[in-house]
């Protein structure tokens, strides 16, 4: 079992978790995930990590409630426990000295573009912050990224804080600067990677987007992640997360990211008429 | 002793089964295995032949007419005791392996009628071991060497127990949430039941062996790290099957497409066949794309799971068909449907990127080919069309990447499995071992067995620990030619 020593809610259906789990800790690199599996029966839940505190022997988690496992583990608090924690998975972004190098994030992609800055920084490159958000109730650790970025530019779609406009927006307007970029790392949903790789790919800017694909086992074995890239099928589980942008074929995986949205609805809500019984007392 | 009728029965005696149509709903167990009677009927079939050609068709060559004397004696300790000593998973075994292309093939009594019936009888005794906990608490006197065993598959497991009752301590790294490898991912519970993988790897901790599940070497810990921080003297790699191969038709990314491996995974790992958590994703009308052991299970499980309509697809005939004859036959009872001879060209999809048809030629055979099978070649004009909702590949496997792209000094061929010395399965870096399906590709339980024993006597004599007797023929661990059945 895996304590849960902080939980701290960002927004209605987005939290943190931070997780007592040294030995993981201890091997996790920036861009890598990790899976959670709350309970018997439970899902293998693959989740890119946001954080890794080695001396506290933590990783840090930032979820969004996008279906019926999620929702349940937005249930948990600080001081609980969960069954199954998996991970690091995946290879870690590659990070080498740069001399400009401009990361994307939007929504809850923000969070795990953190340790992608970090180790950036560490190697001394120059970077430019990009954050996008809906709106500002949404927004989170923007201290954090402040701290790390020579520039941070936070975006709110609403224009309710920050810059009003999309990230893309905020690219286009750093690439027109007189900083010359030398790599792109984009971290959101699928469609704001795309755009993000349709910005640079005229420019010739390497650019990598760090892929969600649907999993199971999150160890290479069941092929549920493939995506193909080039024509060549590679799996996001082994060969990735990242993967180059420019090659990424992101209109499948976004047909592809809809495969059990019959079933997702169905089992949120088989879920949600259990815990509502639950609450009344007719099951336990 | 009076062991034998006057006449001896031509025939196998049949094992008692679930009827179809009624196992075709639930995952039940199928074959039920032999009542102490039968089985005493089908052993006295045995000639106990002085110079038995069956043993030398067993991989790890069973002491075959040994154990079945014990049995048609009553003396089931010492059939399981003789079992055990050259399998470590008999009742395991006696369920999954191909026994007609290895020991049964060879029994004379095939010649004037059918073999004995030797995996059935392996089967029996390795239940009544399972069920009396017979599998003996060996007091090993601990050597003091500490070995990590990467994946608790059948590679890993047989390792561990030569290991165990050598004196050794063993901690087995499982990746999964689940303990037993292809055991509990793979193969279905009809097939398999899941109370037999359990009480082997109760067996198993009762010998001592640790094992820590959602491990994944290479990622949490390297080999490097196994070896230098962790303190272990030896690593056996045994991580079984990789990714899944697809063919590169068009069509394959579309919804409803999917490996053996991941519908397997999500039914039985993720206990789909339970109504777990996780969604399954199968519709009304499923093919199935070859016809192997791994092919059949997902068409029988896609019945048991509610599919209406199930079509394996296979492009020779099933006369080449890998699979094991019992599950062909199982198969086509419960109404699984075949369509040899039959090559998948393209996958159509509607809309919304979902899959609603196969297009594909009708295939004739040709000349043999390496493999000694008749080679199919395409009919001209002969497209056709069949409906689905969901496809799945059971094509077979290529080499899992994880612990090879962490282990810098490791040797892979060209398809990315590890190079090992045949006699004791070292890999290129000393101290690490490695067999099964990491090695080998996609082969059956058995030969993973055979080459996580024949590693544990490679890592004993590199610990120093081997003892002269037991070195050589003794333990008859010799490398076998790889079998056909998958």
């Amino acid at each position: 079992m895996f304590l849960i020593l902080k939980k701290e809610v960002f927004a209605p259906d987005t939290f943190l978790w931070e997780v007592a789990a040294p030995e993981i800790a201890d091997a996790a690199e920036a861009g890598q995930f990790a899976m959670v599996r709350l309970k018997e029966g439970g899902e293998r839940i693959p989740l890119t990590i946001a954080d890794f505190d080695r001396e506290r022997g933590t990783v840090t988690l930032v979820v969004k409630v996008v279906g019926r496992s999620t929702e349940e583990m937005a249930t948990y608090s600080a001081g609980e426990r969960f069954l199954d924690f998996i991970g690091p998975l995946g290879a870690p972004t590659q990070v080498k000295g740069k001399n400009h190098i401009v990361l994307v994030g939007g929504g809850l992609g923000v969070a795990p573009l953190y340790p992608i800055l970090r180790s950036f920084k560490e190697l001394g490159s120059g970077t430019t912050t990009i954050l996008g958000f809906r709106t500002r109730n949404q927004i989170f650790w923007e201290e954090r990224f402040r701290l790390l970025s020579n520039q941070l530019l936070v975006m709110t779609e609403d224009g309710s804080y920050g810059r009003h406009g999309t990230t893309i927006d905020a690219l286009r307007f750093i690439l027109s600067g007189e900083v010359p970029v030398d790599e792109v790392m984009t971290v959101g949903p699928i469609g704001m990677m795309q755009a993000v790789a349709e910005v640079t790919r005229p420019l010739k800017i390497p650019t990598f987007a760090s892929m969600n694909s649907i999993m199971v086992d999150g160890i290479g074995m069941c092929g549920s992640c493939r995506i193909t890239v080039e024509g060549k099928v590679l799996f996001a589980c082994v060969d990735g997360p990242d993967m180059d942008a420019h090659k990424v074929d992101f209109e499948e995986l976004k047909v592809r990211q809809n495969r059990f949205k019959k079933e997702e609805i169905a089992s949120l809500k088989k879920y949600r008429g259990e815990c509502a019984l639950k609450k009344e007392g007719r099951i336990f | 002793m009076e062991r034998r009728s006057k006449t001896i029965l031509r025939q196998k005696v049949a094992m008692p089964e679930a009827p179809a149509l009624e196992r075709r709903n639930g995952f039940q167990e199928v074959s039920l295995g032999y009542t102490p009677e039968l089985a005493k009927v089908e052993a006295d079939r045995c000639l106990l032949c002085k110079k038995p050609l069956c043993v030398p068709g067993c991989p790890v060559a069973i002491d075959i007419p040994g154990f079945i004397r014990q049995l048609s004696d009553g003396n089931l300790p010492a059939a399981y005791e003789i079992l055990k000593r050259s399998n470590p998973l008999p009742a395991v075994c006696g369920r999954v392996c191909p026994q007609e292309t290895q020991c049964e093939v060879k029994c004379v009594m095939g010649r004037k009628g059918e073999p004995v019936a030797i995996g059935r009888l392996e089967r029996f005794v390795g239940d009544w071991g399972v069920a009396h906990g017979a599998a003996e608490e060996v007091e090993a006197r601990l050597t003091g060497k500490k070995v990590a065993i990467v994946g608790s598959g059948p590679a890993g497991i047989a390792c561990a127990q030569d290991l165990a009752r050598a004196g050794v301590a063993v901690t087995i790294y499982e990746a999964l949430h689940e303990v037993g490898g292809v055991l509990v991912y793979g193969i279905p519970p009809f097939r398999l039941p899941r109370k037999i993988v359990n009480q082997e790897i109760e067996g198993l901790k009762r010998l001592g062996v640790r094992i820590e599940r959602n491990k994944v070497i290479g990622k949490i810990f390297t080999i490097e790290q196994l070896l230098h921080t962790k303190g272990f003297d030896a690593v056996f790699i045994g991580t079984g099957a990789g990714l899944p191969k697809f063919m590169g038709i068009p069509g394959e990314h579309l919804n409803g497409v999917m490996s053996a491996n991941e519908f397997l995974t999500r039914v039985n790992l993720m206990h789909g066949y339970e109504k777990a958590d996780t969604p399954i994703g199968m519709g009304d009308s499923v093919i199935v794309i070859g016809a192997g052991n791994t092919a059949l299970d997902a068409a029988r499980t896609a019945l048991r799971m509610g599919a209406k309509e199930v079509t394996i697809v296979y492009r020779r005939t099933e006369k080449e068909s890998p699979a094991r004859l019992e599950e062909l036959r199982h198969a086509t009872e419960e109404g699984i449907q075949f369509c040899w001879l039959t090559q998948p060209v393209r996958l159509h999809g509607d809309v919304n990127g979902s899959v609603v048809a196969m297009e594909c030629l009708r295939m004739e055979l040709g000349e043999p080919d390496l493999s000694g099978r008749r080679s199919p070649r395409p009919v001209t004009g002969s497209e056709f069309r069949i409906q689905a909702d969901t496809v799945i590949y059971a094509l077979g496997t290529v080499a899992n990447p994880i612990i090879a792209r962490s282990t810098p000094c490791l040797k892979v061929n060209q398809q990315g499995y590890l190079e090992i010395d045949p006699q004791t399965q070292m890999t290129s870096i000393p101290g690490v071992f490695a067999g099964g399906d990491i090695v080998t590709g996609s082969a059956t339980v058995i030969l993973a067995l055979g080459a996580g024993r024949r590693a544990a006597q490679g890592i004993l004599q590199y610990l120093g620990l081997s003892r002269e007797e037991e070195r050589g023929e003794g333990h008859g661990l010799t490398m076998p030619a790889v079998s056909r059945a998958g």
